[in-house]
């Protein structure tokens, strides 16, 4: 594995520049004149950009700097954000055509599977050069070996949130297998895509959460049907409202995003499972179709700028890949073992893979049977029969009855 | 006994309908922006609602689709009913019905099938796909209310005008339309309400740029609803408080002032 | 009017067969098609043949080169079985808040129905109102409600009861769609009711027809079209429905609106089986409409004139 090699030996040197500039925290950097910021002022450019949700630095009274406001009064190019959910959604959004986006933040596996099937753009780096920002272990990854077609945005891993005040301590919440523990019927919350929910049930089961053997999916597939008695939702954002709120007891979800929910309910906390999990880096890419391509660079490059990197990464709470952001990082978030994890933690991990569209195909179908194998029970089709029939014969009778009275 | 069990009851089917409201309004005032915590009064949420780009753009959007889409299915349905109310009887029955379709059709269904189009055609979702799907889902009840009225009209009327020198078209101008004009009226007014409440079809046929109130509020939902859209459904609610109360206040007031009419002259 | 003004709905014919008359058969033709991988010369290759073709390429170190066609099946609809518990599951929770709707809306109808004018109208009001607000956000507000923490909990709390779980079951759905869809059957009911004279009802119990049997004798005949109508609103919307599922079922319950928007915009796409699914709903609706539809068949003629 090539990859998880590569994320080892940058967390390891991540760590320690984080720990030799932690009492450093040096003042707010400004922006660079890497490129001609004005190029497309009052040429009247608007950007669409695609990103999933909570995953930018907005400006919502507490925290003030909004990144892209900034970015439009830097380049007098408008930014029209939106969000989606999943990977998956992002993709069908983009498959089903008719929409157009200039910039996407997908994950890794999905870029490759984009890469594959010919939906992005090759991105001309020249307007880039903040690219050399990025620190050399995320650049040419599996995903995107040859660096053509992304640019990270920041990286994290998955593991369990939990409410100390619902899970009993003696329960450990270092194993995928409390996710099963059927003590937890109805407080536990879910993935809802099919690719982070596969990935915890191979785990659980001792699989590669990149395997493309069908009898292991369909194994898995058993284990999410089992899980689904224990399952209170099927989230993804909705998770945050749910978790601080003390609807649940035990999720799984990013990283970056514990942080956030722990900074909001300090009954939280997080937990990577010693099964191992999912490291994942997201990046940014231009799609196919794009109508400022040029623009949406520039975009690209203001997003690596080491101001609104900091920014980005000190509000969402993931872990940022741009090189100089450890020199002026809040030191409290450079060193917290959530975001930036020991290496032992780092060594169990593994990244996805694009999958063969066969298996991809198969675990979409997989997932949606999950998702719609009914725990109602089976009178309800004889039921619903009868209820059928027996409206239309009263109907039936009684127009029989009318027309008699009629005549 | 039986009129204060009958009173019991509306109450409390009223409070099932107003519950969730009451929530949402009580929420416009919280400080807190949890949902279930209540930590003080406020009315912060209504100046910053003032302020947040995404909900007034949002909302800008809603209102010149609804306008635009709905103009545009008033002019195209009254046409049409005109139209239709003058075909054989097998033509009539047959448009009719295929115009019912959108409206006892699955609103999802409509959706889909209104996407799967423009993307057939190549035409980028976005403004013109919103409107046009919206002018797709109104004119129906355009049509359905101009129908009726065109049916009680008295046709002579008509021909009575031409009799009496107007042309075809002055005669249509000075006689048909103020005797169709309540369904038209009726008609336009439901496309508004329509177009400004639709969230299915639009989820389907919005572009990156034209996202409407619904799927904004939408796409909050999917992390937390944001209390300004609170505050902007209280201002909604009270408007249309308004505006019905009004309505109904004047209603009563004719009907009151016509059955005194009746009444005189029944004397 | 003359003939030609026939020509005044020219333009919406035109309309109607481009959006509304197309699109339903896209969905026809999505519904029966696949996209199949075929070799260069655009020959289908089943997957045996496919994978000795590749197989051969990679012997031979050449590119292999394949084309995608759209072929006519009907693998989709045979897939749409594999849901047809889905299906039955919708179809059973909309009956059952339909039911549950038309028990509540009718007394309610016909309370409001014999009320002054000036108060009918004012109720009338009442029911409308609700509508306008947006109806993501009252559902929304449903889940403060009904959430463990929530605000219903809160108040049995207060009495020490609970606290029930509410949230994220499927009584909670129902509960969201009676919700939802209540006005639409209240204002079908009202507007037959209403025009039950008053002096039918007196005559009937001149005639010596007590309370029961004056609404099983004369009021139920003569509310037929309206309970109807009102049975076709609240059906339709809530069998398909795919939001309320969503935020008040948690999506452990899916409906049949979930399964398409998954196909479509979710996190499974597959266009053509998302259009397969939406044939079999839209047959599904327009069966359970002709069976409605026989309720009031005086009236449809009607409107259908």
């Amino acid at each position: 594995m090539k990859l998880k090699k590569s994320a080892i030996l940058l967390v390891s040197s991540l760590i320690v520049t984080s720990f030799m500039t932690l009492s450093t925290a040096a003042e707010e950097p400004e922006y660079s004149n890497s490129v001609d910021w004005n190029k497309f002022r009052d040429r009247n450019v608007t950007l669409n950009v695609y990103n999933w949700g909570e995953y930018i630095s907005v400006d919502d009274g507490e925290n003030l700097y909004d990144t892209n406001r900034e970015f439009e009064e830097l380049t007098g190019i408008k930014v029209n954000y939106t969000n989606f959910a999943s990977n998956e959604e992002l993709y069908a959004k983009l498959k089903n055509g008719g929409s157009s986006y200039d910039i996407i933040i997908p994950s890794d596996y999905m870029i490759a599977r984009m890469i594959n099937e010919d939906m992005l753009e090759k991105l001309d780096f020249s307007n880039i050069p903040n690219y050399s920002l990025i620190m050399d272990k995320f650049k040419g990854i599996d995903y995107d070996p040859t660096e053509e077609y992304s640019v990270p945005y920041m990286w994290g891993m998955v593991g369990i949130i939990y409410n100390t005040t619902l899970v009993d301590p003696e329960d450990d919440v270092y194993s995928w297998s409390i996710l099963w523990n059927e003590k937890y019927a109805n407080n536990i919350l879910m993935f809802s895509n099919s690719r982070d929910a596969f990935a915890i049930a191979c785990k659980y089961l001792g699989y590669s959460m990149n395997t493309t053997d069908e009898q292991e999916l369909r194994n898995a597939a058993a284990a999410l049907t089992n899980q689904k008695l224990l399952v209170q939702a099927y989230v993804m954002d909705e998770i945050f409202d749910k978790m601080t709120g003390g609807e649940a007891a035990l999720a799984p979800y990013y990283a970056g995003d514990a942080i956030t929910m722990i900074g909001d309910n300090p009954d939280l906390a997080y937990a990577v499972p010693r099964e191992g999990t999912n490291l994942f880096v997201d990046a940014m890419c231009i799609p196919k179709g794009a109508k400022n391509k040029e623009a949406a660079e520039m975009y690209i490059n203001f997003m690596c700028e080491t101001k609104t990197a900091l920014h980005n990464c000190e509000y969402i709470g993931y872990s940022t890949p741009q090189s100089e952001v450890s020199e002026y990082l809040d030191p409290e978030l450079a060193t917290n073992p959530i975001a930036y994890p020991d290496e032992a933690t780092l060594e169990n991990t593994e990244a996805f893979i694009a999958l063969p569209d066969d298996t991809t195909k198969l675990m979409d179908e997989l997932w949606t049977s999950i998702l719609t194998a009914n725990s109602s029970a089976p009178w309800t089709i004889p039921v619903f029969l009868i209820a059928c029939l027996g409206a239309s014969i009263c109907i039936n009778v009684t127009r029989a009855r009318k027309k008699k009275r009629g005549n | 006994m039986r009129k204060i069990t009958s009173k019991i009851y509306i109450a409390v089917v009223f409070i099932f309908l107003y519950a969730p409201i009451f929530v949402l309004i009580a929420n416009s005032f919280n400080e807190s922006k949890s949902r279930t915590v209540w930590t003080g009064f406020t009315f912060d949420w209504y100046s910053k609602l003032f302020h947040n780009e995404v909900i007034l753009k949002s909302l800008l959007n809603t209102l010149i689709v609804a306008a635009v889409a709905s103009i545009i299915s008033t002019i195209l349905g009254t046409a049409a009913a005109i139209g239709i109310y003058n075909m054989k009887k097998i033509t009539r029955a047959l448009v009719i019905n295929i115009t019912y379709i959108p409206i006892m059709n699955s609103e999802m269904v409509t959706g889909v099938s209104l996407m799967l189009l423009f993307v057939a055609l190549n035409i980028d979702l976005g403004f013109m796909t919103l409107i046009f799907a919206h002018i797709t889902f109104c004119v129906p009840y355009v049509i359905l209310n101009v129908l009726p009225k065109l049916r009680q009209m008295n046709r002579s009327l008509y021909d009575a005008a031409l009799d009496l020198g107007c042309n075809p078209l002055q005669a249509f101008r000075h006689v048909v339309i103020p005797e169709i004009m309540p369904g038209i009226v009726s008609g336009f007014l439901m496309s508004l309400t329509y177009s400004i409440d639709d969230f299915v079809i639009s989820y389907f046929t919005h572009g990156s740029t034209s996202q409407t109130l619904p799927i904004t509020i939408y796409s909050m939902t999917r992390r937390k609803v944001s209390p300004e859209v609170n505050a902007l459904s209280a201002i909604i609610f009270i408007v249309v408080l308004a505006i019905l109360l009004i309505m109904n206040l004047t209603d009563i007031k004719r009907s009151s002032a016509k059955k005194r009419a009746k009444g005189v002259r029944a004397e | 009017m003359n003939k030609k003004s026939k020509l005044a709905a020219a333009p919406y014919l035109l309309w109607m067969i481009v959006f509304i008359i197309v699109p339903l058969l896209l969905i026809a033709v999505f519904a029966f098609t696949t996209t199949a991988t075929c070799d260069a010369d655009g020959n289908v290759l089943s997957e045996e043949e496919l994978a000795e073709y590749l197989a051969e390429c990679e012997e031979n170190e050449v590119e292999p080169v394949l084309t995608e066609k759209n072929i006519f099946t009907f693998q989709n609809i045979l897939d749409v079985s594999k849901y047809s518990t889905v299906l039955v599951n919708s179809a059973w929770l909309a009956l059952i808040a339909t039911a549950i709707c038309l028990v509540i809306a009718y007394p309610l109808a016909y309370m409001i129905s014999r009320m002054f004018y000036s108060r009918q109208k004012l109720a009338l009001m009442l029911v409308m109102l609700p509508m306008w607000m947006n109806f993501l956000l009252r559902t929304y507000a449903w889940m403060t409600l009904l959430e463990r923490n929530g605000l219903i909990n809160k108040f049995f709390g207060l009495f020490g009861i609970g606290p029930f779980n509410m949230i994220n079951t499927q009584g909670a759905v129902v509960l969201g769609m009676i919700y939802n869809y209540l006005p639409f059957m209240i204002l079908p009911l009202y507007s037959v009711m209403t025009k039950i004279d008053d002096r039918t009802i007196e005559a009937a119990q001149d005639l010596g027809a007590n309370g029961w049997q004056v609404i099983s004798r004369v009021v139920m005949p003569l509310s037929m079209p309206g309970v109807a109508s009102g049975i076709t609103m609240v059906f339709v919307p809530s069998v398909s429905t795919f939001i309320i599922s969503r935020m008040l079922g948690g999506g452990t319950n899916m409906l049949i609106g979930d399964l398409i928007d998954l196909q479509f915009l979710g996190n499974a796409y597959n266009p053509n089986l998302g259009a397969a699914i939406s044939l079999v709903l839209m047959v599904f609706i327009f069966l359970c409409m002709s069976i409605t539809n026989q309720l009031d068949n005086e009236d449809m003629e009607g409107v259908l004139l």
